[in-house]
């Protein structure tokens, strides 16, 4: 298939139309709900003093300065945290991390101490009169310094921790890969880092917490990409009873991976709120979010592939030495300690792998997100794609070499030398297809010519990146977060009038939520997508489920949509039988309307749901509704082919893209519109990382990028334009055949881009 | 100190400390928040309004600054009943996600159609080259500007 052809008429607006976004209305009139736009009656603010160093002791904390000040209500220290059994919180990881620090200080940018004041200003005014007494340790600030041996331990504080080893892990087999590479015609070898980088969503993080003094309860309006997630572990953090939290996150302003973790400042503020009996705001600046939160990447990668006398890989190792900074925050299921990292194996097919992590402590910001990706499948597509291109160089052309060594469609279900079980694909027609949109043979024409004629002049380079993604975690038997299962669910209401809500446990950050899913719940009743309303990230009025990171919306809470609809189709079937006289068994169903099979005798949707509340038949439950909480059976395994044309000027390295094209196929496509703007949205990310978006530090630890100054963003000026291709090929065990898409773009370009550079200087 | 600003048309009062942001007054004084913090230091455009006619980063500005002025926000686009053309066309195009960026954009688009209502690529990529999105890769921006411009110049040069 080639694109994704509706079924429904557009005034449903089922599966396949671009339906305009619903949720649009109020953001084009400046409507939006964000967090700061919040405001409670009687309101404080809180402001945090972050350490200036990277790796220091605490000799001691004056706040009487700070505390003098008018309009300070409070000084919060690591010290009072403590007496409240607050000072340390559970990470994502199953590490602990300081919230307010009282030992030592372990990265630049670490929280120190907390004022809440009666206005933003005057809280910020009281950070500099806090005297701190810093004694100064020497700074780690890579991984291979942090375990060479000689290095201070960094988390001394941690019971039987005796060195900066945050985790190590493996996957494959070890001896079966050694046997391949014993066997192997040649052997091909890449060292890379994939540095780290920041999320940036828009929007910084906050919190408003408000804890109503007489009753305890505790609403905590929070910029969370998974409220549920994060109202347990509010529950298990800071020790309040789960019934009485509520978390809401409005409208966010992006996320990214960014708003996935628990930051101290969450816990400050609901401590505050608790502690003084009003509502207390955080807003991160920008400067707090570069340095502190959730950054992504910071892989030092090697590896090696085998390949025999034909140029077909046989096998391939690669080794991950991880930069987690002071704290193992990395937000992954529990059992995968460098994510999914082991997707390395890439699109190919071939019988054995062995993958091996290290993660290693650093004075540097902690917080591993899948910025944009599933966990840790950006790094493993990088380095696989960058690798089979350095391959490729050695023995054939890289489109060729790909080719060769792709997975064939026939193979699928493919289980990888890692032990994923890729659920379907279709590599070759996606490469086919993407060489002939960009002219691959003129451009490679081209570049032999230029090479030829201008050997001094600027050069042309052709990058290829054939990625394979893993989304939509679980199944809940392997994979949870924080011993969460990673399920996710949907709850239909079908109201009277044939109008309805859905109700969902994943939370929008931008990508269209209000309008994709109502469109697969008019494709699976025939009610309108413009009748439906969708409900997210308010956890009194939702089910539970795990939230949107790692391209889960749409293969986890799309399937428990598409379920719960099937599951009131079938209700409705029962009241259409009774509507119409008729057995159940004899009636048909096309989009909106049940008919008596031979017959013109029929019921539509509305008449069913009005009915449901008015005239259902004795013995049955009144009303339309239903929930469903999706564990599904595999992850899905989006693909595609991106290839990037660039002009270099030898003289002073700067490039530039000629051209990009770029083939998804993310199976069936729900609203194609909105898949195309979060693919060009996400390639715009993936030139950005290749190119400029880059968080580094000095020797000291002082973070080089703490500003949109520092840290390079691309403007509509820089980034490039990018033509787009597709091929549908469904998920066969998704029940609407999508696979996800927010992230195929970010994950797949950046070898893309970085492979036309280095093939231009080959 | 006491200012006056004009704010899509109306007259708001403040008395205000001189240190105060413009974008604070606009968000949290006046009540309108529509208007977005995105970066504190002048990059990223999202706290963009129209100042005395022409855009203008609100973040690093003083209150006081403005004492006097005319300022436009995004909740003074739509006239009446009626949306402003690039208000549509961002719609239409689908020029937003998490919108974040959107009124900054959209305010920067609508000025660079009052003086070239049929900009170019590279003009409007130029034009909105102060104002960040995380979310779309421009696209879908740059597009909804050009539409908006060609809405304009079908109505006959004026849309309200």
């Amino acid at each position: 298939m080639t694109t994704t052809e509706p079924r429904t008429s557009f005034e449903i607006g089922g599966i396949g139309h671009s339906v305009l976004r619903k949720e649009d209305a109020r953001f084009i009139q400046g409507r939006g709900n964000y967090l700061d736009d919040i405001n409670l009656p009687g309101q404080l603010h809180m402001a945090i003093l972050r350490s200036p160093v990277a790796h220091a002791r605490i000799n001691s904390i004056d706040t009487s300065a700070a505390q003098a000040v008018t309009g300070v209500i409070a000084v919060v220290t690591g010290e009072l945290m403590a007496a409240h059994n607050l000072a340390w919180m559970p990470t994502l990881s199953g590490d602990t991390q300081a919230v307010l620090a009282t030992d030592k200080v372990r990265y630049q940018g670490q929280e120190v101490a907390a004022v809440i004041a009666t206005d933003p200003y005057i809280a910020r005014d009281a950070l500099p009169l806090i005297e701190v007494d810093y004694e100064l340790l020497e700074p780690v600030t890579t991984p291979q310094q942090s375990l060479g041996g000689d290095a201070p331990l960094i988390r001394d504080e941690k019971e039987g921790q005796t060195d900066n080893v945050a985790y190590t892990w493996e996957s494959g087999d070890k001896s079966a890969t050694d046997d391949a590479f014993a066997k192997a015609a040649k052997v091909v070898s890449l060292t890379t880092h994939y540095p780290r980088s920041h999320p940036s969503p828009l929007e910084t993080c906050g919190i408003l917490a408000d804890v109503n003094p007489a009753t305890g309860q505790a609403t905590l309006y929070l910029t969370s990409q998974a409220p549920h997630a994060h109202r347990t572990l509010f529950a298990i953090v800071a020790g309040l009873p789960e019934e009485s939290i509520r978390i809401i996150s409005p409208d966010l302003g992006g996320g990214f991976g960014n708003k996935v973790p628990i930051y101290p400042g969450y816990v400050v503020a609901t401590a505050a709120s608790l502690l003084i009996g009003k509502p207390v705001k955080w807003i991160e600046s920008r400067s707090e979010n570069l340095i502190s939160t959730g950054f992504g990447r910071d892989y030092h990668m090697d590896g090696e592939l085998a390949l025999d006398g034909d140029g077909r890989i046989i096998g391939m190792r690669s080794n991950v030495l991880s930069d987690q900074g002071a704290f193992f925050s990395d937000a992954q299921p529990t059992k995968f300690k460098a994510g999914l990292f082991h997707i390395v194996t890439g699109s190919y097919d071939y019988p054995a792998a062995y993958v091996s992590a290290k993660g290693a402590f650093t004075n540097k910001a902690p917080g591993g997100v899948a910025y944009r990706c599933s966990f840790r499948v950006t790094e493993a597509s990088y380095f696989i794609e960058r690798l089979v291109d350095k391959a490729a160089q050695l023995e054939m052309d890289p489109a060729e070499f790909r080719l060769k060594n792709f997975i064939k469609p026939e193979q699928f279900p493919y289980r990888s030398p890692t032990g994923f079980i890729y659920d379907s694909g279709d590599y070759h027609t996606a490469l086919k297809l993407a060489m002939e949109m960009i002219d691959y043979d003129g451009w490679r024409q081209r570049q032999a010519e230029r090479r030829d004629n201008d050997p001094d002049g600027k050069q042309i380079g052709i990058g290829i990146a054939s990625f394979t993604e893993v989304v939509g975690a679980g199944n809940s038997r392997e994979y949870d977060i924080a011993g969460l299962k990673m399920f996710d669910s949907a709850e239909l209401r079908v109201h009277p009038t044939g109008k309805a809500i859905l109700k969902l446990g994943v939370k929008s950050q931008g990508q269209g939520h209000e309008t994709t899913f109502a469109q697969i719940v008019a494709e699976e009743l025939g009610i309108p997508a413009g009748h439906i309303k969708v409900q997210e990230g308010d956890t009194d009025n939702t089910p539970y489920g795990l939230g949107t990171y790692a391209s889960r919306s749409t293969p986890v809470g799309g399937a428990a949509t598409a379920m719960v609809a099937r599951k009131v189709r079938e209700k409705a079937r029962q009241l259409a039988a009774h509507l119409l006289e008729a057995s159940a068994d004899d009636l048909e169903w096309e989009p909106g309307k049940f008919t008596v099979k031979g017959t013109d005798q029929g019921v539509t949707i509305q008449e069913i749901a009005f009915a449901a509340y008015t005239n259902h038949p004795e013995g049955m439950e009144a009303g339309l509704e239903d929930v469903c909480y999706y564990d599904p059976p595999n992850m899905t395994y989006p693909f595609g082919s991106y290839i990037v044309v660039v002009e270099i000027d030898p003289g002073d390295g700067t490039w530039q893209v000629l051209d990009m094209v770029a083939v998804d196929d993310c199976g069936v496509r729900i609203n194609p519109m909105i898949v195309e703007g979060q693919i060009t949205g996400g390639l715009t990310e993936g030139f950005a990382k290749a190119n400029m978006q880059w968080i580094t530090f000095d020797e000291d630890g002082n973070c080089i990028g703490s500003n949109f100054l520092d840290y390079m963003i691309p403007t509509a000026w820089e980034t490039p334009r990018f033509r787009l291709g597709q091929t549908v090929t469904p998920s066969p065990h998704h029940p609407i055949g999508a696979k996800g898409v927010g992230e195929s773009a970010t994950v797949g370009s950046p070898a893309a881009f970085v492979n036309a550079v280095v093939d231009a200087l080959w | 100190m006491q200012i006056t600003v004009k704010i899509n048309g109306t007259d708001y009062e403040g008395d205000v400390e001189p240190r105060l942001l413009l974008i604070d007054f606009i968000r949290s004084q006046v009540g309108l928040t529509g208007t977005h913090i995105g970066c504190d230091t002048s990059s990223c455009g999202a706290c963009t309004v129209i100042f005395n006619g022409k855009p203008m980063k609100s973040c690093t500005m003083f209150a006081v600054q403005a004492d006097g002025t005319e300022i436009g926000t995004v909740e003074g686009l739509k006239q009446g009943a009626n949306l402003h053309p690039i208000q549509t066309a961002f719609h239409e195009k689908h020029g937003l996600q998490c919108e974040f960026c959107t009124p900054g954009m959209m305010l920067v688009g609508a000025s660079l159609l009052e003086t070239n209502p049929n900009p170019s690529d590279d003009e409007v990529r130029w034009a909105i080259s102060g104002n960040i999105c995380r979310c779309t890769g421009y696209t879908n921006i740059v597009a909804a500007i050009q539409e908006a411009g060609r809405s304009i110049a079908t109505a006959g040069g004026s849309w309200s």
